[in-house]
Parts: structure tokens; C-alpha cells; sequence
């Protein structure tokens, strides 16, 4: 008489009808789709020209030929040539590494100077909380590229002050969000219930509270690599950043302004190789997010 | 304003016919109502009562044509006062809703736009309808308002609604419905959420519309609830009708299975001592006796002495959550604390629980100081008190697994290696009729009952002496309510663990309660075993209270069942 069914879904057994059906389950898709697959080739592309670019072109990226000056693309030049009559394609290729280097040190100094003061804020009660907020203030008034000056002319120009200009000029918007996110899961009715069963400060905070703050920042970050090569070229630009004849996509982009109105390519193709590494980037972040973490929210 | 004409007498104001209700793109409806019929009659009340995915919402939301657009409407007949609804579009659909269909939503917080006035809100139907001057429309939303029983109706109509509390806003709600007084009126879940002494007054309200000649469909979860104000009940199961007929012959002589089901599973005084649910395959079956061990006289667990607490609010103003509340818990018995929002008792419950500071009084655990420790000194002693919360979903770290959660609960030095502790987990596990095959499930994955069993688990995990359950059942369906509170009496038959159990339904509470205290205002206002509170209460607000409770009259001789 009474079917057998699932003790623990909601309902009650029907004689002769089927179990209520109760599927709260999302259907996860476990194949990879295009849009990964077409990140991961990318990447793996990017990856190889930042440390092996002579498997990907046989060119110098610095041979300077004013014969081939301002080509567009063809098939000896795929992406054209620039005014110094250098293969475009070429000087993006080798412009991975030091752009690449930039995105990520920058976004990982600024995420680690956040980390500190976000989590200090969100924690330490109220005065470290207010001092911490009036420092974020105080870099928040500054415009980036103000702030970045600021710590070339302590520092001197070059990559290494590059990155961390550019990480300390990304740090306090970052702060700001780790800070909501750290006072928001204090706060959480797990974090509460990790207290209720006995467990220590510390381990509450290494396994619920950080990790649940942490969270939305992985999106973020691989976000933040491509914004931090745009800032990165703006110093570029001002000549406080990679020094012009080296290779560099934000570099590339400066030098290639003058020409827009003729020569296009100078600009397309620096630009796409940053659009796509950050949408690469972020895609691939928003999957291993979803396969490690589950689709929990 | 264009009143539907009534339609001639004995013929019903809505007549609904093989309605069949589905979602998706032509080709793969999914059908969510099988093709149902009813009618209501003016002056009568059609309650539709059914659990959660059982169709009733969206039944009610078919009637006043807002299903949306990836919607499919069929029936062979829907007509409100002899005119079809069928195949209206959006411009008379909005002319029917409102002046011809009043809709009452269920949530009055979320329904109400946060940033208009209450009395714009009620204005509204009035203005879109073309009904009198602005002037004229401001006076009616007063009287309206004053109908409705809303005190200073000039003042709260200038009020945003998080001014108002739940009970105003629902009435609000109403308001607005019944501004152009339609001929039919649906109040979807009306009064869920709603404490039971505002909801007996939110009935009082429905019931005079009843009373004024007007249509009323009343859905809701709670047949203790339709009961009062029915005339006729269809329950609803699946997107199927399983049975309707007037209200006496469904409360007393239920022909469906499913019908008898949820009536039994009803916590109220008839049900002390006894199951709620039928036994389920695979459940948790107890060990020996059924009944609960009278353990009287045995040292308590906890002794609260006169705790005192206050908060301060936004004003600055130090409002007393807790004055002078004194409490003891023996093994192996239920102390239950009923009392409506903002009573005091989750507050208790969070200082039994040494969550909070408490301003004066204190609390021993096994005769041993308890709130006035150290939190460091408090830590080693914390797994003797475990809890389980209203809300099992925000109490579970989002991104842990059925297996995590439970396993985190375990003391480290009690189940070490990781076989011993998984095998530890599945125990508990099965202790609450969770299967491995959930072990891997994030808590979202989870239906609403596998929560909060899972919460039970991780509560049973400590090995504690005590379980304080704060609301654990108020979120969920009556049949998983059921299941829920037989499962925590046969643990408490097993295990002889105690619980401290807050709640706002006294029905609930007289099943699972061997002592019970009545709270009000920070206060308790009775205490005793649950027969002395609920059969003769002392206190007025406690008979007040009793007052207000929806019962199910299953038993009452006077009038006579309908015979089958």
C-alpha cells in the first residue's frame, strides 16, 4: 500500500501514485564546453610566447627595417608592420611575457596589499576598522595614475615599480570590497553556528569566514589582470613604465596612437591580445570556480 | 466604476472548468495544474490548501492572469459572472484585475513598493482605474484604511511600508484589493509569517468581506487556518484537485488518503504522544519505548536565573528583549518557549546558547558556571549544547558538502582517520534518514526537510546533553513538519537528549513540550507542564493567545458530518 519512497523528500506517500518529485538538484553540466576549451588553447598560446616565443616566431622583435614601414597585415606580416618597419606580430608575441608579467604581479599586489588591509578592517574592531577606512579614503582621492607617479619618482622608473604602482593604485577598491565581504560572513549564521559547536577563532576563520570572503574576488581578479595591463600602459605611455623599443601590449598600444588614422593594425591587434587574454582569463576563472566550489549560490 | 453585474442566483461568481496550466516553449509544456475544476458562489469562501509545488499559487495566479508569458492557459471554462476570462489580453486583464479580481499577495513586505507611501500604494488601483477626483480618492484611502482596521489611518497612509509592522502591512495589502471593492477577492497565503494573534485578526477582516457578499478564494498551506473561514476546501496535490466538498466533510470525514495525511500531521493537543507522519520506508526506527522518559527530579542541564538583557535601538532608546527570565532543563525533557515575534525567546535561547552576553542573571551548565566563563574556558564545554536553526540553509558554510558539515561537527579527539570519521558521518547520517548518496550534495541541492535532517545531524554530532531548536520547523510544509518532529522525538526516545524548543506555534509546542513557557514582551508571562498551560491557562494573554489559535474542529458532535 504505502510506496516505498525517499524518506527524506518532502511529501507524503500517495497508494499507487509516484514519489512527489522534489528535484532541487541543478543539472551540472560536467562536459567542458567551447568557451573553456577555446580559453585553455588560448592561454596555452599565451603561455608559450611568454616563455618560449622563438617556437611561435622566427622574427626579432626589435629588428628595425624601414623598407617594410607601416605594411598592413599580409602573409609575410600577418599583422602588419609598424613605423620602424617591425612585424607586429611578432612584437606581440614577444610582448606576452613582460604584459602578462605586469597583469598578474600588479593584480596579485593589489589583491595581497587588499587581503591585509580588508581583512585587518573587518576584523580588528573598531579603531583599526577607522583607521584602516581613512587610509583607503586618502588612496581613494588620489587618482591611480597620480599615485602611481608618486611611487615612480620614489622608486625610479621600470617593470618592478610598474607593478607595484599599479598594484597600489588597485589595492584600495579591492580593500573596500574584502572589508564588506569579511563583515558580511562575520556575521553569517554559519560562522555564528561554528562558534555555537565550539571551535576556535582561528579555525573558524581559515575554513568559514576567509574562504566565503575570498569568494567573489576570484572572478574579479582574473578582471583585474587585464584592467592592470591598461593602467599599465598609460605609464607606459608617460614613459615611466617598459622603455619603448622593448616589446609590450600597453607599450604598443601608446607608440601606435600616432598612426591610428592609417595604419589600424598598430592598434587592433595589441588591444585584441589584451581583450582576449582578460576574457580567456576570466572565463577559465569562472569555471574552475564552478567545478571546484559547486554551483552554490 | 462598472461593478460586475451578479450573476443570477445559485449560479456561481467563478466557475472554473478542466483548467490546465503548463510553462515552456509550445511543444514541451510543462503541465504544473492537471486540468482542475471549482467554483466559488458569492458570499463563499473557496479555500485552496495544498503544500509547497502543489499547484495552488499558480492556480491563483491563472485567475487574475498573471502567469506570465511563457505561460499555457486552457480550460474549458473560466468565466467570472458569466463572462469568459479566457484569452484576455494584457489591456482587459488589467480592466478585470482590481476592479473585478482583488489579488492579495502573499508577502506584504516584498509586495509593497519600499519606496512609495502606504497610501499612494492603496491610491493606485483607484487612480488607474479612473475612480473620482484626487481629492476624492484621498478620502477613500482613509476610509479604506479605517475599514480595513488600520488605527490613525492619516498618519500611516503618509508612511513608507518597513514603518509599519507585518500585521498593518498585510492589512495594507487588503486595502488596496478591496479599494474597488471587485465581486471576487483571492488572498494568497494571507497571513503566513504572521503571529497568531494578528492573523485571528486578518481572518476577522476576510471574513467580513465574505460577509459583505463578495467572492473569496483563500489559498494557504494550513487547513487549521482555511478552516476558520471556509465554506468549501479543495486540496490540492501535484497540480491535481484530490478532493473538495464543503469544509465540515474534509475536516471530519476525509475520503482521500492525502487529505487524512495532512490533517494528521497537524501538531495540536489531540496529538501528543503519537506520529505525525506515517512511517516512512528506510526511515529511522527507535529502539525501545516510544514513550518519553518522565525524568523529573533529575538534576537540570541548565538553570537560568533571572536573565536580563536590552538592546539598544536605531533611537538610541535601550529596549528590554529579556527581563528577568528564569528557566531549568532537565535531562531527557522539552522545555518548549512559545511567544510572537519579538518576544524574547530567540534572545533566551542565544544566551542558553552563550552566544550572547547577558546584562544580569546567569546561566549554570551541570551546576557549573556557564555564561559568566571565559569564551576560552567556555570552548571545551560548548559540544554539551548543540543547536538547530529556523534557517538551516544560512546556517551551513554554502560551499561545503553534506559530509563536511556533519564531519566538522565531530570532536577531534572523539572519531580519529579519516575512515573512522566518515564512517562516523554516515551514522549520524542515518540517525536522521539521510542516505550516502547525499554525502556529496551542496546544501542548496538539498530540499528544505534533507535540511534541516542534515542540521539535526551536525546537532547530534557533539554527542551534546542538550539540542536548543530555534524554529526548526516553522519554514517548512506540514507533512515535512511532520516527519521533522516525529524524527526529533524518536531521537529524544534513543538517545534521552534534551531540547530546549522555541517556537511561535502553540501547536507545535503543546505536541513536543513537556514544559512550557509563555513569553511576551521580554517576559514570561505563565510557565507549567503543557496540559496546565494549554488546558487551563492562568494568565490572560496565554488564554489570549490559546484564543487566537486556527484549531482543526475534527471531533466537534454539534453539527452534523456530511455523510460520504
Amino acid at each position: 500500500m504505502a510506496t516505498a519512497i525517499d524518506p527524506t523528500v518532502g511529501g507524503l506517500p500517495l497508494p499507487g501514485g509516484p514519489a512527489p518529485a522534489r528535484t532541487g538538484v541543478l543539472a551540472r553540466v560536467r562536459g567542458i564546453r567551447p568557451a573553456v576549451a577555446l580559453s585553455v588553447l588560448f592561454l596555452a598560446i599565451i603561455a608559450i610566447a611568454a616563455l618560449v616565443p622563438s617556437l611561435l616566431t622566427k622574427g626579432n622583435p626589435l629588428a628595425v627595417n624601414l623598407g617594410h614601414s607601416l605594411q598592413s597585415p599580409s602573409l609575410e606580416f600577418p599583422f602588419g608592420t609598424d613605423q620602424s618597419g617591425r612585424s607586429v606580430y611578432t612584437r606581440v608575441i614577444y610582448g606576452a611575457r613582460e604584459s602578462v608579467l605586469i597583469g598578474l604581479g600588479a593584480t596579485a599586489v593589489g589583491l595581497g596589499l587588499a587581503a591585509l588591509l580588508g581583512v585587518a578592517a573587518g576584523l580588528g574592531g573598531k579603531w583599526v576598522d577607522g583607521a584602516i577606512n581613512r587610509l583607503l579614503e586618502v588612496l581613494f582621492s588620489f587618482p591611480g595614475l597620480l599615485l602611481a607617479l608618486f611611487l615612480v619618482a620614489i622608486f625610479g622608473s621600470g617593470v618592478s615599480t610598474q607593478i607595484i604602482a599599479v598594484g597600489v593604485a588597485s589595492a584600495p577598491g579591492y580593500a573596500r570590497m574584502i572589508r564588506g565581504q569579511v563583515l558580511q560572513v562575520k556575521g553569517a549564521d554559519y560562522v555564528i553556528a561554528s562558534r555555537a559547536l565550539g571551535h576556535k577563532p582561528s579555525r573558524t576563520l581559515f575554513k568559514n569566514i576567509l574562504p566565503n570572503a575570498f569568494r567573489p574576488l576570484v572572478v574579479l581578479a582574473t578582471l583585474g589582470v587585464g584592467q592592470s595591463i591598461v593602467w599599465a600602459s598609460a605609464l607606459s605611455f608617460l614613459g615611466l613604465g617598459v622603455a619603448p623599443p622593448k616589446p609590450e601590449w600597453g607599450a604598443m598600444l601608446d607608440a601606435g596612437k600616432d598612426y591610428i588614422q592609417t595604419a589600424w593594425w598598430l592598434e587592433l591587434f595589441p588591444g585584441a591580445a589584451i581583450v582576449a587574454f582578460t576574457l580567456a582569463a576570466s572565463c577559465l576563472g569562472r569555471y574552475l570556480q564552478r567545478r571546484i566550489e559547486g554551483e552554490t549560490f | 466604476m462598472s461593478t460586475p453585474q451578479p450573476a443570477a442566483a445559485g449560479a456561481p461568481l467563478l466557475e472554473v472548468e478542466d483548467l490546465k496550466v503548463g510553462f515552456g516553449p509550445r511543444g514541451h509544456v510543462n503541465e504544473v495544474v492537471h486540468g482542475i475544476s471549482f467554483a466559488v458562489e458569492s458570499g463563499k469562501c473557496l479555500a485552496i490548501v495544498g503544500e509547497s509545488g502543489s499547484g495552488k499559487t499558480v492556480t491563483a495566479r491563472t485567475l487574475v492572469g498573471l502567469t506570465g508569458e511563457r505561460s499555457q492557459v486552457e480550460a474549458g471554462k473560466l468565466d467570472l459572472g458569466g463572462r469568459s476570462l479566457l484569452g484576455l489580453s494584457g489591456r482587459r486583464w488589467r480592466e478585470v484585475r482590481g476592479a473585478e479580481i482583488g489579488f492579495v499577495l502573499q508577502d506584504a513586505l516584498v509586495s509593497l513598493d519600499p519606496l512609495r507611501k502606504v497610501g499612494q500604494e492603496i491610491a493606485e488601483p483607484l487612480r488607474i482605474h479612473g475612480w473620482g477626483e484626487r481629492s476624492g480618492r484621498r478620502q477613500r484611502v482613509i476610509d479604506l484604511l479605517t475599514e480595513v482596521g488600520v488605527p490613525e489611518p492619516e498618519l500611516r497612509a503618509r508612511q513608507l511600508p518597513h514603518e509599519l509592522s507585518g500585521g498593518l502591512r498585510q492589512r495594507a495589502l487588503i486595502a488596496a484589493a478591496i479599494a474597488l471593492d471587485p465581486s471576487l477577492l483571492i488572498a494568497d497565503e494571507p497571513t503566513t509569517a504572521l503571529d497568531v494573534t494578528v492573523q485571528a485578526q486578518i481572518l476577522e477582516l476576510l471574513q467580513r468581506t465574505k460577509e459583505r457578499g463578495r467572492g473569496l478564494i483563500l489559498i494557504s498551506h494550513d487547513l487549521a487556518v482555511v478552516s476558520r473561514l471556509a465554506d468549501h476546501v479543495a486540496v490540492m496535490r501535484l497540480g491535481e484537485i484530490v478532493e473538495q466538498g464543503p469544509v465540515e466533510q474534509i475536516l471530519r470525514s476525509p475520503r482521500h488518503r492525502y487529505t487524512r495525511a495532512l490533517l494528521d500531521a497537524v501538531p495540536a493537543a489531540h496529538s501528543k504522544g503519537t506520529r505525525l507522519a506515517p512511517r516512512v520506508a528506510g526511515a529511522y526506527i527507535p529502539a525501545g519505548d516510544p514513550q518519553v522518559p518522565t525524568v523529573a527530579g533529575r538534576a537540570p542541564i541548565i538553570t537560568a536565573e533571572n536573565l536580563v538583557k536590552s538592546f539598544r535601538g536605531p533611537d538610541g532608546t535601550s529596549r528590554t528583549a529579556v527581563d528577568h527570565v528564569s528557566l531549568e532543563i532537565r535531562p531527557g525533557e522539552t522545555l518548549g518557549i512559545v511567544g510572537e515575534s519579538g518576544s524574547g525567546k530567540t534572545t533566551t535561547a542565544r544566551i542558553i546558547l552563550a552566544l550572547i552576553d547577558p546584562d544580569g542573571g546567569n546561566v549554570t551548565l551541570r551546576g557549573k558556571a556557564w555564561t559568566t566563563l571565559k569564551e576560552k574556558d567556555r570552548r571545551q564545554r560548548r559540544r554539551r549544547v548543540s543547536v538547530v536553526y529556523q534557517d538551516p540553509l544560512s546556517s551551513f558554510d554554502p560551499r561545503w558538502t553534506v559530509r563536511r558539515i556533519v564531519d566538522d561537527a565531530i570532536a577531534e579527539e572523539d572519531y580519529r582517520g579519516k575512515e573512522a570519521r566518515l564512517g562516523r558521518v554516515r551514522e549520524l547520517l542515518g540517525h536522521v534518514g539521510i542516505g550516502p548518496d547525499l554525502l556529496d550534495r551542496r546544501p542548496l541541492q538539498l530540499s528544505g526537510g534533507q535540511r534541516q535532517r542534515v542540521a539535526i545531524a551536525r546537532a547530534l554530532a557533539p554527542q551534546p546533553e542538550l539540542i536548543v531548536c530555534d524554529e526548526p520547523v516553522s519554514a517548512l510544509d506540514v507533512s515535512i513538519q511532520a516527519q521533522v518532529l516525529d524524527l526529533l522525538a524518536d531521537l529524544q526516545s534513543e538517545l534521552k537528549v534534551a531540547y530546549l524548543f522555541i517556537s511561535h506555534d502553540l501547536g507545535v509546542i503543546y505536541h513536543v513540550s513537556d514544559c512550557v513557557l509563555v513569553m511576551k514582551d521580554g517576559r514570561v508571562v505563565e510557565s507549567g507542564s503543557a496540559e496546565q498551560i494549554f488546558n487551563s491557562p492562568q494568565a490572560e494573554y496565554t488564554q489570549k493567545l490559546l484564543a487566537a489559535l486556527p484549531r482543526l474542529d475534527r471531533t466537534e458532535p454539534e453539527r452534523k458530518a456530511v455523510p460520504a
